[in-house]
């Protein structure tokens, strides 16, 4: 599973004489010299106008005083972003972007692994299983959001309605910061622990089974194979899924938007318990501020957030799994014996 | 790979990358030259047009008219007006403007279509006069909008909840209830001693909407803005006053919480969790789609506590980018029409802004099945001409929804009232700023 980007391709071209060659090779040569660069064009200049042309405009936006209908918007610096790095609001939905991105990450990554390893065993109908963790993922995030937002309800919710079988409390999951963080995370974890399982199993498939014989053989038990074996090879796959649910994680949305219905859900709350820098960014490039420019500012805080927590993240997992090289498990015999 | 399929692939990678730049490029636009023209209708909540729309087009046989967002919130609806207007396409050539929100379309009025250049002048007698004045920019050059409805107040019931908590369910008995605010709050005092298993009213925002344009508009006639736009919430006080009112409701225990146009309280409307709403005439439209049919006849309307009032009402607007603007401008003009305002009414209930319609005894005789046969024409035309209107200043939308918030909170129980007050005069000088 491993990709290499620094690896040579995989045939080398054989060297050339160098002299000058006949004409009719010439534009073979060209063609070989350049075409690779055309077939692969086609992703840059759709990322060009896709993603670095936005960026870009976004970037010159926010240095702008860019309200919405105006027909002038006057160049004002890096005003916007100042007063941003001053804004409590601002800083309270990093904090609960944060938290509600720990809250589901973690526990929906160990799961997944779980989940994957299970998958990875004999089982009966074992393609049928693999499928059906994949089902939470097809459903449209908004009829999610929806139906848990219906679940979580305050007074006709059914969780709430469980709870109360229990003798617990009502809780009111909309206007209680820590508990809409949950209540969105489950949301989240819902939806992509099976997706995340399958890209872990895949990997796991790639393990190859001697190793997992010899170590039975040694006596290894099957929570050790897991931890010593398993969870090491598939570090570069952990890290590509990491950096992934990082990217979603901080991006996060529609959940939180369709969690909360009536008027204003943009802000996540009465107290805006659950906004995330999404909805703030919305909240002021859209109703009801119509500031674009602040809007865009947020959205580069966003990105730059998105760059240092993925770094983290690569670091944490670097550390965590020790060295980058091959993984330190017993290798089967025939290979030592060289 | 010999050399040839090679560069037959190059070639069919280019072709394919320029075609997707090239089909990202350019939408189709109609060609407006012959046929029968489309027009869109972009409206929010409940606005009553549909058969009015089959009249026009049958009048107009090269007019085909589409209406989008019918039941749609406001809050969903306004940021996408707002999106199609700034990226110069979109919008529909018909589009509904809410009153709290004309004042921001009309700071940047080269969006629309100025009005007076076609003939609206002539119709000025057409509409009440403030509401006429509204859609006016400050230098009275240009008409963004035709006025539509106008937002006049009554407080909607459920008259089996009152039997069965022991009060009168009769309107003109029930009305006597509550002259005043603390009037109602001394009823809803002996509705909650019944322990009926409902609450006396939906929730905190929408009965402070209704009082602080109440207080405001029998005082000097502006809220949040002064009519200099200097943000006076603070110090105005009608807010204030109006404020306590909503404090004084809630300290009593009245409030069911059920936040406004939440899916919560649309299912509280099924369940008859709620006995009193506050109801402007475009109110009761939405009461119907949310309660259903099965709750016809238990819903009464009664008047307001205090005096009279104006809660919100529409515009119709042409916006420049329009590909058929002269037709829009007929198809508004017919809409906003006595005709067209009578049509609404009579549909969804939204009461007409003008003096014609509002005396026509379609209107002012008109009463609602729904609403247990109440005279909605008496209820709500007899005060409609002598409405006294609030001036909304810039950033209303963005400063209101700082002191609903606020509202809301101690509603939740989330927040004292002095320190929600706090919240609501700090956060709507940050909105206004923005």
């Amino acid at each position: 599973m491993a990709v290499q980007l620094d690896a040579l391709p995989p045939v080398t071209p054989a060297e050339r004489s160098t002299a000058r060659p006949p004409r009719r090779y010439r534009l073979s040569r060209l063609d070989e010299k350049y075409s690779p660069y055309l077939y692969i064009a086609p992703f840059f200049l759709l990322f060009g106008v896709f993603g670095a042309y936005p960026l870009a405009y976004t970037f010159w936006v926010s240095l702008h005083d860019w309200d919405l209908l105006a027909a002038e918007h006057p160049f004002v610096g890096g005003e916007n972003y100042t007063r941003l790095l001053a804004d409590p609001d601002f800083w309270h939905s990093v904090v609960n972007t944060l938290g509600i991105f720990v809250l589901s990450t973690v526990p929906q990554l160990l799961a997944a692994l779980w989940l994957a390893s299970l998958l990875n065993r004999r089982l009966r109908a074992r393609t049928t299983w693999r499928m059906a963790v994949l089902v939470p993922n097809v459903t449209s995030t908004a009829a999610v959001a929806i139906v848990f937002g219906v679940l979580f309800g305050r007074q006709f919710g059914m969780i709430n309605w469980l709870l109360d079988l229990v003798g617990v409390d009502a809780i009111d999951w909309k206007s209680n910061r820590f508990a809409s963080w949950v209540a969105i995370s489950a949301m989240v974890d819902w939806r992509w622990t099976g997706y995340n399982a399958l890209i872990f199993l895949a990997a796991m498939q790639a393990v190859p089974r001697d190793l997992y014989e010899s170590a039975a053989i040694d006596g290894a038990s099957r929570a050790r194979q897991f931890w010593k074996i398993t969870v090491p090879l598939l570090k570069p796959t952990i890290i590509f899924a990491v950096i992934v649910s990082t990217i979603g994680g901080l991006q996060l949305f529609t959940e939180p938007r369709m969690f909360h219905s009536g008027t204003n859900p943009i802000r996540g709350g009465p107290l805006r318990e659950s906004q995330t820098m999404t909805m703030y960014m919305f909240e002021n490039a859209f109703a009801p501020h119509y500031n674009f420019g602040y809007g865009s500012a947020v959205a580069w805080l966003l990105f730059a957030l998105i760059a240092i927590v993925a770094a983290i993240n690569v670091v944490i997992l670097r550390r965590l799994g020790g060295t980058d090289g091959p993984p330190r498990v017993r290798r089967p015999r025939k290979e030592r014996a060289r | 790979m010999g050399v040839f399929p090679r560069r037959r692939l190059a070639a069919v990678a280019l072709v394919a990358a320029t075609a997707l730049l090239t089909t990202a490029g350019c939408g189709g636009d109609e060609s407006a030259e012959g046929g029968p023209v489309t027009l869109t209708v972009d409206v929010f909540g409940q606005m009553g047009y549909q058969e009015l729309y089959q009249e026009y087009m049958a009048a107009h046989p090269d007019v085909k008219i589409v209406e989008r967002g019918t039941g749609g919130n406001l809050d969903e609806y306004s940021p996408k007006l707002t999106q199609w207007l700034a990226a110069g396409k979109g919008a529909g050539d018909v589009v509904a403007i809410e009153e709290g929100l004309l004042v921001e379309y009309k700071a940047n009025p080269q969006n629309f279509v100025n009005l007076l250049d076609h003939g609206a002048a002539e119709l000025k007698g057409n509409f009440l006069d403030w509401k006429w004045n509204q859609a006016l920019t400050a230098d009275g050059k240009q008409l963004i909008g035709l006025g539509t409805d106008v937002g006049g107040m009554a407080m909607c019931y459920r008259s089996d909840l009152f039997a069965k908590a022991g009060l009168p369910t009769q309107r003109d008995e029930v009305s006597k209830l509550w002259p005043t605010w603390q009037d109602y709050i001394a009823t809803g005092e002996k509705f909650k001693a019944a322990n009926t298993g409902a609450a006396f009213l939906d929730s905190a925002t929408n009965i402070f909407n209704t009082i602080v344009l109440q207080t405001a508009g029998n005082a000097q006639g502006y809220h949040y803005y002064d009519t200099a736009n200097n943000l006076v919430v603070d110090s105005n006080p009608a807010v204030r006053q109006a404020w306590d009112t909503t404090m004084d409701i809630l300290d009593s225990g009245l409030s069911g919480k059920y936040g406004s146009w939440s899916e919560e309280w649309v299912s509280a409307f099924k369940q008859a969790k709620f006995a009193t709403i506050a109801c402007p005439a475009w109110m009761t439209g939405t009461i119907e789609g949310n309660a259903g049919p099965a709750a016809k006849g238990k819903w009464d309307i009664a008047q307001v506590p205090g005096n009279g009032g104006n809660w919100g009402g529409s515009f119709l607007a042409v916006p420049k980018q329009s590909k058929h603007q002269a037709e829009a401008i007929e198809l508004a003009k017919f809409l906003t029409s006595a005709k067209g305002q009578i049509g609404a009414f009579k549909a969804k209930g939204p009461l007409p802004s003008n003096p014609q319609a509002l005396d026509d005894p379609a209107v002012a005789d008109s009463t609602n099945a729904y609403f247990s046969d109440a005279p909605v024409g008496k209820i709500f035309a007899a005060g409609a001409k002598s409405l006294k209107p609030v001036y909304m200043g810039p950033k209303n939308q963005a400063v209101r929804t700082e002191v609903e918030n606020a509202v809301r909170t101690v509603d939740l129980g989330q927040r004292s009232p002095e320190q929600a007050w706090t919240d609501a005069v700090n956060n709507a000088k940050k909105a206004a700023a923005k």
